[in-house]
């Protein structure tokens, strides 16, 4: 067991370093920041002082060692646009991001573990068909075109919602059910699939055979087995949404990490795009490391494993 | 009410239809059975000759392709297929209770014993929390469960096999039904506990009066437990009859090929003996007997014409051209006797 936890967390490591390294390497491929932050017509000697002074001028690898070895003491640089710690940035924006994606992820469930009960209680039903052509599109329609028919709908021409911004409940509506679509529909087709299979199960046929009505069934003896997994998926959806909801905070300019991101690789402000990116990676990791570690607990086949 | 069998089948037929309704699988084809109260029936048969796929029909159980076609169902003097699905899961668990194969995972994983056994007493005699609660520990007790104070609090994992075997028996006797169909219920047991659990069945079975139907492939667990016996093969009732008798003087070919299969520990040859071929396909039966292709004795008319249930004896029938009750046919028989 010790083993293998050994190993996850290395793997984990290597998964970090290897995105630390592609985000640092990528952002540098957008092009120059310093053009970006100079008047225009700025003499060459105003911009290579600004090169200067954002540490552009070093070597690659003296930039990139730079980079980590400031991550590992938890700091990540200052913005290049805005001038303060990327950090500060990040939980500034921090509670935006976490309101939208808990709306967001508490749409998605209860859209998606109702209907994936449905469609496995009535497989090839109606219920199911209609379950199907509905996650199709929620994990098939780009969320941008999502966000922008609700606007053209919901504030173009009924005028009943923002278009943008924050600030209020209405505000939240389109883009936590945008962002909730896809996730709803993840949601229902993993419930459905691991609904399916407890049905099929010894234990389900031995509650029918039992005499309990349907409902208790279903709802007891199924359910409770059949939302482990789903659970399991949710927690690192959660992460997921936190950290790049990047294409509908930018549709519906919502000030959390995700727009944070977007302003970020607009303006080339390479520390905000490395640190966002580094951050959410660190969590989605950390997340999937907690996951392997919890079922290795539970399950002594992986254990074994190892 | 006496006189009367507590359960009665007659001419049952269930059958699968696969989606485009093109194939239709017989998976039990006009089964005619009858079970007195407090008897036991042993149901014997190859894997896929539709001993599990009756008792699901008994119960109305069955999965959504498959229907029963034809046929009555006489439980208490009513037909079953004449309820309703409520009314039929009033007599699920209350009046006829099953026990599966497979004991480790008949249990839910994530609800304690206590509340699994006591189910049943809730949905069906409206027992509360707690009552139910004791009488699950009273119940495991009665399945030899030791400390069952402790054990009822316990989750499924917490318990051995047999352990577990032992409270899906205390399930299945928790509302005093009057049939009790076990379904395989020791093959997945090793041979000591396989002995202590058949016994502690017949217990249960002379303490509450139960009826018990015994389905298996194990010809000697029917020889140790059951009274009556019918052979299945491919969805058909082959043989019926007092255990004894079939094990003595058995009709029809396929029965003596199962008991001649038994390996026993006199015999001193060194092969065991199989029966020849494969069952056949039950969605593409021949015209005439099931068992023909397979069968030593077969003669010409076994492959024209399926043999319907011919009376040999007390309480016996068999489906076979060679117990056709006439001077004919038992010239035939010899005949087919010597070659």
């Amino acid at each position: 067991m010790k083993q293998y936890i050994v190993r996850r967390v290395g793997y984990s490591l290597l998964s970090l370093f290897l995105l630390s390294l592609t985000i640092f390497l990528f952002v540098r491929v957008t092009g120059d920041p310093v053009s970006l932050l100079v008047e225009p017509g700025a003499s060459p000697d105003d911009i290579e002082t600004m090169r200067r002074q954002l540490g552009l001028d070093q070597p690659l690898w003296v930039q990139y060692g730079h980079f980590v070895a400031s991550f590992v003491t938890g700091d990540l640089g200052l913005s290049f646009y805005y001038r303060t710690p990327v950090l500060e940035l990040y939980f500034q924006r921090l509670p935006n991001s976490l309101l939208l994606a808990g709306v967001a992820m508490a749409l998605s469930l209860l859209i998606g573990i109702p209907s994936g009960i449905l469609a496995a209680v009535r497989v090839d039903g109606f219920w199911d068909s209609a379950g199907k052509i509905f996650s199709l599109l929620g994990l098939s329609l780009p969320q941008f075109w999502v966000g922008l028919v609700l606007i053209l709908f919901f504030s173009v021409y009924l005028g009943w919602l923002p278009s943008s911004g924050s600030g209020s409940v209405a505000h939240l509506l389109m883009p936590a059910f945008t962002l909730g679509w896809y996730f709803a529909a993840a949601h229902m087709r993993l419930t459905r699939s691991s609904m399916l299979d407890v049905l099929g199960s010894e234990y389900i046929k031995l509650a029918r055979l039992k005499g309990l009505p349907e409902a208790l069934v279903i709802g007891k003896h199924a359910l409770k087995n059949a939302l482990i997994p789903v659970i399991t998926l949710a927690g690192i959806n959660l992460v997921v949404m936190i950290n790049v909801a990047v294409v509908v905070e930018t549709v519906f300019a919502w000030p959390g990490i995700g727009r944070l991101l977007y302003e970020g690789i607009t303006f080339r402000d390479f520390p905000v795009v490395q640190g966002v990116v580094v951050i959410g990676g660190a969590m989605i990791v950390l997340v999937n490391l907690m996951v392997d570690i919890l079922y290795a607990l539970i399950d002594p086949r992986i254990r074994l494993e190892s | 009410m006496s006189s009367e069998p507590l359960l009665s089948l007659e001419n049952l037929s269930a059958h699968y239809v696969s989606q485009q309704g093109t194939r239709v699988v017989r998976a039990v084809d006009d089964v005619t059975l009858s079970l007195k109260a407090g008897g036991t029936l042993g149901i014997v048969g190859e894997s896929g000759s539709g001993k599990s796929t009756l008792a699901l029909t008994i119960l109305r159980l069955l999965p959504p392709a498959a229907r029963i076609v034809s046929g009555r169902m006489m439980f208490e003097g009513e037909n079953l297929l004449d309820k309703s699905d409520t009314e039929m899961r009033q007599v699920r668990g209350k009046r006829i209770a099953m026990i599966l194969q497979d004991p480790m995972a008949s249990l839910n994983p994530l609800f304690t014993i206590g509340d699994q056994v006591g189910e049943p007493l809730r949905v069906h005699d409206g027992a509360s929390r707690a009552t139910a609660w004791q009488r699950a520990v009273a119940l495991l007790k009665s399945v030899r469960i030791a400390s069952p104070e402790t054990r009822v609090s316990q989750f499924p994992h917490e318990m051995s096999g047999g352990m577990r075997q032992r409270i899906v028996g205390a399930i299945g006797i928790s509302c005093e039904p009057r049939l009790l169909i076990a379904d395989e219920p020791t093959t997945s047991l090793d041979l000591t506990i396989q002995a202590q659990y058949l016994s502690l069945l017949r217990e249960l079975q002379r303490e509450h009066g139960l009826a018990l139907i015994f389905i298996t492939h194990n010809l000697g667990i029917v020889a140790k437990m059951c009274d009556q016996l019918a052979v299945m093969y491919a969805g058909k009732v082959v043989e019926q009859g007092p255990v004894s008798q079939i094990f003595s003087t058995p009709v029809h070919p396929y029965t003596k090929a199962l008991l001649g299969s038994i390996p026993r520990m006199t015999d001193n040859r060194d092969h065991l003996t199989a029966i020849e071929g494969q069952p056949p396909d039950l969605a593409s039966l021949p015209p005439g007997c099931s068992f023909a292709a397979r069968c030593p004795m077969a003669f010409g008319r076994c492959r024209d014409e399926a043999p319907p249930e011919f009376a040999v004896g007390e309480g016996r029938t068999a489906r076979c051209w060679l117990a056709v009750p006439n001077a004919d046919a038992k010239a035939a028989m010899e005949r087919s006797n010597v070659a």
